[in-house]
């Protein structure tokens, strides 16, 4: 590293350093998140210790380089708009929950909601997901190099999903415009849920997904992709208790 | 053929007087709900809140001062109802010169002049106003000095940016009108702007979660309130708003999950749309919950740490002066605020000049006074449209002034109550000020049967 500022908050000043370690061993995840708060755009930060630590690097604006040594727990990255967070383990629950911009990249699995009601930015998942991936997506971008669970993509809005491997039941369920793309099976689809022919642009998007992520075990033309049948668009009386 | 088809001559029976004693179980109004059901194959989606009477704050009554105790002056001395909510952990909590907020409704349900409205009146009598399913919207965020940004399920339009310039956050997990239900907004309401904001295509019928996407249940919540205080720097109180069913394991779940204020929504709350059989069937009655929250939170010694605010139905002065001596610290009102903004008027006041509505109402198939149409989008008062014709009959100076005298009429109507049991703070109010006038009132509220000393199920003392 370029510089090395200390692991005290106190001691971090105002940081214009380009480097800063900080030691979740001594520092609360308050103390954590007012410090990457207070540092200017462009600036590198290793969380180091997060032992499952919750909250990690939630609500930040700026343009940060973060990589977060170890396991972390819920909501990294969570309410974010702007910097690129890398975590070097396994991530708990909404991982990059409400992203904006910006990218958060988990080198190990992710547990449940994985990229829920992400607006933009992308969360890449090397390992696996388990449920719920993608819920409610606004138009942001989650990867996952492996498989994900159950109702992932559930009431998707808007944005795309790559899964590298099998997505388990009901993917895609009450989908609005977001695309779900699929390199393994798919254990069932959702309601309103349906796999459409792929055409060239998908085909490009994948690509350029493919060579963001390094997921390169996934070959763009092979993908299935899943889009709403749009039926539970408008209430259809009718259809009552299939859905 | 039948013989009935041959009745003539002596034959005719007599015209008797019709036999109008309607079936207990099958009134006209329940033949004509089936009647449709059955030609439509459609449940009755609809606004406003529930219809049916069940116990209310009307069922209690005050025992003011007497000779045991002695009234304040009614117009003269003072009778403080300056309110603070949140001060359980954060750094600014919301102080609020009256008891009395205006509840969460979408940009999207009502217009944007209605928001702006009451955003308006709010901040005039030094109260909070609260934003709704979709987000924000800037005409809001101006005119309210102390804006509450909800969380809810569907996240439609919610942001970190906005997040970090309100006043307070209330994490919606259910509504009094409809608790587990999620929300509705119907094609005729998601005009363009509206479905920007929810990341959605403008005409579709619009459904919100009703199930937060990233946490589930309390353990899950105490991590996402961790979450929501770390973006935004510990400065700002969390609420966590429920409908009124589980009173008391929710206001006791929430308060162990970290909020600072909880909002109980009974279940005679409005609401912009949602299926009837929720608002006649779900929840338990405002005057219920108030009661069975302040006691759990005393229960758990939480009542000095976490702020207690109630709606559901509140109309008057003195239901919020009831709700207040039943435990809670604040009320939040949505409809009357919006009767107060013209809602159920027969005339709106256009450029100036009287118009009669009237027709309008008849063309949605009601008449003022009975209109719950706020799902059709054809709000005849302009207030839950998004019809830039219709918008145009709510002024927001007419509406912002209409919804300040209201909120003033409250306050006098409460502070006169509280003055007349001889109080000098509007939250010295308690439950022995209180009688019940039937024996469901008495039980809900844990009061005594007017004239008695009777609490229905509490042992004589
Ligand atoms: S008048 Fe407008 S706001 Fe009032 S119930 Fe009818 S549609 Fe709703």
């Amino acid at each position: 590293m370029a510089a090395l500022a200390t692991s005290s908050t106190q001691e971090l000043g105002p940081i214009t350093g380009t480097s800063v370690i900080l030691d979740c061993e001594e520092l609360s995840t308050r103390e954590i998140n007012d410090a990457l708060r207070g540092l200017e755009a462009g600036s590198h930060v290793t969380i180091v210790h997060p032992s499952g630590r919750h909250n990690l690097a939630v609500g930040l604006f700026e343009h940060l380089d973060i990589v977060i040594d170890g396991h972390a727990g819920y909501f990294i990255g969570g309410l974010g708009a702007g910097p690129d967070i890398t975590v070097n383990g396994f991530v708990g629950w909404s991982v990059g929950e409400n992203l904006m911009s910006g990218t958060v990249r988990v080198r190990g699995g992710a547990s449940a909601c994985a990229g829920a009601s992400s607006h933009g930015g992308t969360v890449i998942v090397h390992g696996s997901a388990s449920s719920r991936a993608g819920i409610s997506l606004k138009g942001g971008t989650v990867a996952v190099g492996g498989d994900v669970g159950h109702m992932s993509g559930f009431m998707a809005q808007a944005g795309t999903m790559l899964i590298g491997g099998d997505a388990g039941n009901a993917l895609g369920d009450s989908l609005y415009e977001a695309v779900i793309y699929v390199a393994g099976e798919i254990a069932s689809l959702g309601s309103d849920a349906r796999i459409e022919d792929l055409t060239q642009d998908d085909v490009d998007t994948v690509r350029r997904l493919v060579e963001l992520t390094g997921f390169d075990h996934i070959s763009p033309e092979d993908v299935k992709r899943v889009a709403s049948a749009k039926q539970l668009y408008n209430f259809d009386a009718l259809k009552g208790q299939e859905y | 053929m039948m013989p009935s088809q041959h009745v003539s001559g002596d034959d005719v029976p007599e015209v008797r007087d019709v036999d109008i004693t309607p079936s207990g179980s099958l009134p006209p109004q329940k033949i004509a709900q089936i009647q449709q059901m059955a030609e439509t194959g459609i449940y009755e989606i609809r606004g406003a809140g529930g219809k049916r009477k069940v116990p209310s704050f009307d069922d209690l009554s005050f025992l003011t001062a007497s000779i045991s105790r002695y009234p304040l002056e009614g117009y003269r001395e003072r009778c403080d109802t300056t309110t603070v909510l949140g001060t359980r952990h954060a750094e600014n909590p919301m102080e609020l010169a009256i008891p009395i907020t205006i509840a969460g409704m979408s940009f999207g349900a009502l217009s944007a002049t209605a928001k702006e409205s009451l955003g308006r009146a709010a901040s005039f009598m030094g109260t909070s106003t609260t934003t709704g399913d979709g987000g924000m919207t800037e005409e809001e965020r101006q005119a309210s000095d102390k804006l509450v940004y909800q969380c809810l399920p569907s996240r439609y339009g919610f942001n970190p940016h906005d997040l970090r310039r309100a006043d307070a956050i209330e994490v919606v997990v259910g509504q009094g009108a409809k608790p587990g239900g999620g929300g509705m907004l119907l094609g005729q309401k998601v005009s363009e702007r509206v479905a920007a904001m929810r990341t959605l295509p403008a005409g579709i019928d619009q459904r919100s979660a009703s199930r937060h996407p990233d946490w589930t249940g309390p353990d899950d919540l105490t991590i996402k309130i961790h979450e929501l205080r770390e973006a935004t720097s510990w400065k700002v109180p969390i609420y966590v708003k429920v409908g009124a069913t589980r009173v008391a394991n929710d206001v006791k779940l929430a308060c162990a999950s970290g909020a600072d204020v909880i909002v109980v929504d009974g279940m005679v709350g409005g609401t912009a749309a949602t299926q009837e059989v929720f608002m006649e069937h779900a929840g338990i009655p405002t005057l219920a919950a108030v009661r069975q929250a302040a006691d759990a939170l005393r229960e758990i010694d939480m009542d000095d740490q976490v702020q207690l605010v109630i709606s559901g139905g509140i109309r008057s002065g003195a239901d919020i002066a009831k709700a207040l001596a039943l435990g809670a610290d604040a009320v939040s009102i949505g409809m009357g605020a919006l009767v107060a903004l013209g809602c159920n008027s027969a005339k709106i006041m256009l450029d100036g000049a009287e118009m009669d509505v009237s027709d309008d109402y008849a063309r949605l198939g009601t008449k003022a006074g009975y209109c719950h149409h706020m799902h059709t989008g054809r709000c005849p008062v302009g207030i839950a449209t998004q019809d830039p014709a219709l918008e145009k009959r709510l002024s927001s100076e007419v509406g912002a002034r209409r919804v300040t005298n209201y909120l003033k009429a409250l306050v006098m109507e409460l502070t006169t109550l509280a003055r007349a049991c001889g109080k000098s703070n509007v939250h010295n109010l308690e439950p022995e000020d209180l009688v019940a006038l039937t024996i469901e009132a008495a039980a809900m509220a844990r009061v005594p049967l007017a004239g008695t000393s009777w609490v229905p199920g509490q042992e004589r003392g």
